[in-house]
């Protein structure tokens, strides 16, 4: 039995009388520690695919089964880190985390533990010095540690990532990549990534879902990277396997499925 | 140039470890305090100091002819000088300095102004929340929240067949309106993020009310109450004038109905130091509770 299933579900939204078709018959199974990216042009509905996976919003037909179970509504099994850190200005650090751990470990932890798990997670990400400081003392890149550490101190079954580096700078992107990726070599999480970067989703990833153009968007192909872990981004930059992944995705998103603007 | 620059290059890296040395602190100015205090002197102090003293010598001219129904400053200060220097004396049950007039005013709107604030945040959160509910309840308070204050007197007498208890309901009635209306805008300006991370975390109506709602919406929520506190102070003057008791609403009235005029003035700068201070403590008060909420 695979481990997250998405089922020929369709998304449609009603504005009125009008019904968009955004979503159409997506059909994709993920193993568990799978690392998967998705990619395609901006307004594909990509990150509408990911707030389904996440549960907040619902699929029109179709289903998306969690370990067998169909999943319908939010959950702390499937934590999000989201595009822009949304993480609350008016706490800590220390407190952003804490109050996802306060409502999954409240009952399950004593309060000695839940500082420690707090703190083992900031260190995850390497935040532990800023744990007093409130998000707008920390740089961009750091509040998008921060929004890691969130999600993974809920130990979810899947860790979401919705374009979580797409508002930083190219080098802290490329720091925070390598801390993604020895987080995923740590604790083997299953996790998917929303990106419209293609080295990203190439290096990242174990199969990277290339999407079709809306409206009415499905999966157009899905490639396996076949490189070995640890990676490096040095080494693999020459590598034929990764040249030959990126051309893939490449030649999918500006071959066969060109952005149209005016087809929004 | 570049054969210095080359020998530079070539010459070996000193290896000795860097000393750390400590670099004197360098001396306060001795004067800035005393600066500090002249600017602001010279800039919040002089001006309105040189205005006042201005406004009060048309007065005296102005009040100062025969025949003129006015007291002049000088008649407020030879007549009700005790009132003037001693705020809270006591003679009798009726007979209280200002200060403690104040005071029972400051009481009333306490209760009054409490009991808005509680009940607006919770309806201008429900309102905020839900689309229904703001269909259905806002055009009914547009126009309840243009009811001036004092028409709602006779219906809370009414209603509570006592001075004391109506003058809380006309403070709570009149301060309620901004404070449901502001919170209900910050309610709906919460960002769609705050709500995400809300579902995803599962936070019950609870928690999300304490944890992300009040925080988030807080700057709209005082702007509210700053506003609210400001109506009830002007209302419950008013109030007290028609409901008797011991505040210094009923003080004025009192003090026109034995032609003591110089009091009135007295009276009438207390009230309008004591609103001024509730509006800056309101204001001062929302700076810090919501300090940090934007960013």
């Amino acid at each position: 039995m695979s481990y997250l299933k998405i089922d020929r579900v369709v998304k449609t939204f009603t504005n009125g009388a009008k019904v968009t078709e955004v979503l159409a018959d997506i059909r994709l199974t993920i193993e568990k520690g799978e690392f998967v990216s998705i990619i395609g042009h901006s307004g594909c509905g990509k990150s509408t695919l990911l707030n389904l996976i996440g549960g907040l919003t619902q699929v029109t037909t179709g289903a998306i089964k969690l370990e067998g179970r169909e999943v319908n509504a939010p959950g702390p099994d499937r934590a999000i880190v989201f595009q822009n850190h949304s993480l609350l200005p008016w706490l800590s650090v220390y407190d952003n985390v804490k109050l996802g751990v306060q409502k999954v470990f409240g009952s399950t932890k004593t309060k000695a533990e839940r500082h420690d798990w707090i703190m083992r997670n900031l260190d995850l990400v390497q935040m532990t010095h800023a744990a007093d400081k409130r998000p707008g003392e920390i740089s961009g890149g750091m509040r998008q540690r921060v929004g890691i550490a969130r999600a993974l101190a809920m130990e979810p079954k899947i860790l979401l990532l919705d374009e979580p580096f797409g508002a930083l700078d190219a080098l802290t992107r490329a720091h925070l990549q390598d801390a993604v990726m020895d987080i995923h070599a740590r604790l083997g999480n299953t996790m998917i990534m929303i990106t419209h970067d293609i080295d990203e989703a190439v290096l990242l990833a174990d199969r990277v879902v290339m999407m079709t153009n809306g409206p009415a968007a499905t999966i157009g192909e899905v490639l396996t990277v076949p490189l070995p872990r640890p990676r490096d981004r040095i080494a693999l930059a020459s590598h034929p396997d990764y040249v030959r992944a990126r051309e893939g995705v490449l030649r999918f998103l500006y071959e066969r499925h060109k952005f149209v603007e005016a087809a929004e | 140039m570049a054969v210095t620059a080359l020998m530079i290059k070539e010459k070996p890296v000193a290896t000795a470890p860097a000393k750390v040395m400590a670099l004197p602190t360098p001396a306060r100015p001795q004067r800035q305090w005393g600066r500090l205090a002249r600017t602001f002197l010279s800039q919040n102090v002089v001006p309105p100091a040189i205005v006042l003293a201005a406004l009060i010598g048309i007065w005296q001219v102005a009040a100062g002819g025969a025949g003129s129904g006015l007291p002049t400053p000088l008649m407020v200060w030879d007549q009700s000088y005790e009132l003037i220097v001693s705020p809270f004396f006591v003679y009798g049950t009726q007979d209280i300095g200002l200060g403690w007039r104040v005071l029972t005013s400051l009481e009333r709107v306490a209760y009054g102004f409490g009991l808005a604030s509680v009940v607006g945040v919770l309806i201008g959160a429900l309102i905020g929340q839900s689309v229904w509910m703001m269909r259905g309840l806002d055009p009914i308070f547009q126009v309840l929240r243009t009811v001036p204050p004092l028409a709602w007197l006779p219906i809370s007498l009414a209603a509570f067949m006592d001075s004391g208890p109506s003058a809380i309901f006309v403070i709570f009635i009149t301060a309620i309106w901004p404070i449901i209306i502001n919170t209900a805008a910050g309610v709906r300006a919460i960002p769609q993020d705050y709500r995400n991370v809300a579902a995803v975390l599962r936070l019950n109506q609870i928690e999300f009310f304490f944890k992300i709602m009040i925080p988030s919406a807080a700057p709209y929520i005082f702007s509210g109450l700053r506003i609210g506190v400001g109506l009830s102070w002007l209302a419950i003057v008013a109030a007290e004038m028609l409901t008797g008791g011991v505040g210094i609403g009923f003080f004025i009235w009192d003090a026109w109905n034995s032609s003591r005029l110089t009091d009135i003035i007295v009276a009438l700068v207390y009230i309008g130091i004591t609103g001024f201070v509730l509006d800056r403590f309101v204001g001062w008060f929302g700076r810090v509770i919501s300090r940090g909420t934007a960013a």
